[in-house]
């Protein structure tokens, strides 16, 4: 078989010392090295080495943990874009966002890809959650990573909800006042939590900062060490649920 | 004479000496060991490839949207000038729409919090693990119960007047009593739905109420929470 000589550079490449160095290993023709790019490598390394061909076709998943940690991704890297030209403070956050829409090159378009992945990112979360209800994927021994995956569903919707109220317009400042008020009606710690949430009884100054940590730390954290546990338990609790009745029919 | 065991338990901390591992595969085993679990390929690079690929038409699929589509971005945020109505991001309309029917301590923080708690215990119920059709057996029994469930619960709903609730429930409630008077051989629908467990009915349940109550509250909802159709 003639090779193109991008696959014989590659080829030359992963034999050199340096390539080794780097990925611990030669090119994964063979199925120890195959393993080795997965368990070999820190970020891959939760993951299974073999899976069942089963759990690979569409219908089995549809992707639909896999969209939600690319759109936390997306998010990610659009957020951090995004920080170089925020200030969480009244008014200058509204006025970032006058500048992301007539100043900064490419800022509307910036500003709509967070927003887009950001409501994509929670209806990918609950169907994602369906779906695996749906198949039957919550059932032992997975009983503890749908735990995890319902606590990965609450800080989705509270890092999307701290970000709505960042611009400071009116659509934000209203939209948080009415989710505010309901934490307000918590019987007896119901205030208490509202004035730490917000840092004083309405939402000002202090609440956008609050929010701001929230939404830009606190919240991202989180979900980075909740979706570290929930694709190792993966792994750990053998692999993706496969039908039976898929089984049957081969 | 006995022979002597060519094995033995050892305690021995050293990882040189003691290379040999027996494993024990009890009764409650993990999904890991059973026995037939299908033909297995590696991970590198049928999965990781997979991967990218989805990752790349999800890309293309959002960049080509974010091009058109633009983020609203109203007046600066005014104490003073309240919006009629005021909303709150659509994930959190069904819960505005619940909280238009019910006291606040009772749409606002009971039910969202009986909805989570109830996510949580899903897999720790351990009734009907196989996923049994509801009306495979005991009908006697269980006919009478599901009913008497139903119009329980329509009859707080009514007491409530939520509507937007009431029409989901009725519409599933028809489905899951209905489904007990089908018999084999009244086409594909009929036999899907004579096979469904009770869970499947519940959570159809509750998806078909948050998914009225958030396109409700999204839509049809004017000034002072009134009805309004989103087209006039």
């Amino acid at each position: 078989m003639a090779t193109t000589w991008t696959q014989q550079t590659l080829n030359h490449l992963r034999r050199t010392r340096a390539w080794k160095s780097i990925f611990r290993r030669g090119p994964a023709r063979t199925n120890r090295t195959r393993s080795l790019a997965i368990f070999g490598n820190i970020f891959l390394h939760v993951l299974p080495v073999k899976v069942r061909e089963k759990s690979l076709r569409l219908r089995a998943t549809y992707y639909l943990g896999s969209f939600s940690f690319f759109l936390f991704v997306v998010l990610t890297v659009t957020g951090v874009l995004l920080m170089f030209y925020y200030h969480p403070a009244v008014p200058e956050a509204y006025r970032d966002m006058k500048d992301l829409r007539f100043v900064v090159a490419n800022g509307v378009f910036l500003r709509n890809l967070h927003r887009l992945a950001a409501q994509v990112m929670v209806a990918a979360v609950f169907w994602h959650m369906f779906h695996v209800f749906f198949r039957g994927g919550y059932k032992p021994p997975h009983e503890f990573n749908w735990v995890v995956g319902v606590g990965l569903l609450l800080v989705t919707l509270f890092l999307s909800y701290t970000g709505y109220l960042l611009p400071w317009d009116q659509l934000a400042f209203w939209a948080i006042t009415v989710g505010t008020n309901i934490i307000s009606y918590v019987p007896i710690l119901g205030h208490p939590i509202r004035f730490l949430l917000l840092g004083g009884n309405i939402i000002g100054e202090n609440a956008l900062l609050r929010f701001y940590v929230l939404h830009c730390v606190i919240l991202p954290l989180a979900a980075v060490i909740l979706i570290a546990v929930h694709f190792w338990r993966i792994q750990k609790d053998g692999g993706l649920t496969v039908r039976e009745d898929h089984e049957r029919k081969g | 004479m006995s022979e002597k065991a060519k094995y033995e338990a050892g305690f021995g901390s050293d990882a040189l000496k003691d290379p040999q591992r027996i494993v024990f595969i009890t009764k409650k085993t993990s999904a890991k060991v059973k026995g037939d679990v299908g033909r297995q390929v590696m991970s590198f690079p049928h999965v990781i490839l997979r991967e990218a690929i989805a990752f790349q038409v999800l890309t293309i699929v959002l960049v080509a949207i974010a091009l058109f589509w633009d983020a609203p971005l109203e007046q600066l945020a005014n104490p003073l000038l309240t919006p009629n109505p005021a909303k709150a991001p659509w994930y959190f309309l069904g819960l505005q729409e619940l909280l238009h029917y019910f006291p606040p301590v009772v749409g606002g923080v009971l039910i969202p919090t009986l909805v989570v708690v109830a996510l949580i215990v899903i897999p720790y119920f351990n009734v009907n693990i196989e996923g049994a059709p509801l009306w495979a057996a005991r009908r006697g029994r269980r006919f009478p119960l599901v009913v008497g469930t139903v119009v329980a619960l329509l009859a707080i709903l009514v007491a409530y007047q939520a509507w937007t609730v009431i029409a989901p429930t009725v519409l599933v409630a028809g489905g899951v009593l209905l489904s007990n008077f089908l018999s084999p051989g009244q086409g594909r629908l009929a036999d899907f739905l004579r096979a469904r467990p009770l869970p499947w009915w519940v959570m159809t349940w509750f998806i078909a109420v948050a998914l009225t109550l958030t396109i409700v509250g999204t839509f049809f909802r004017g000034p002072g929470w009134s009805w309004i159709w989103p087209w006039r």
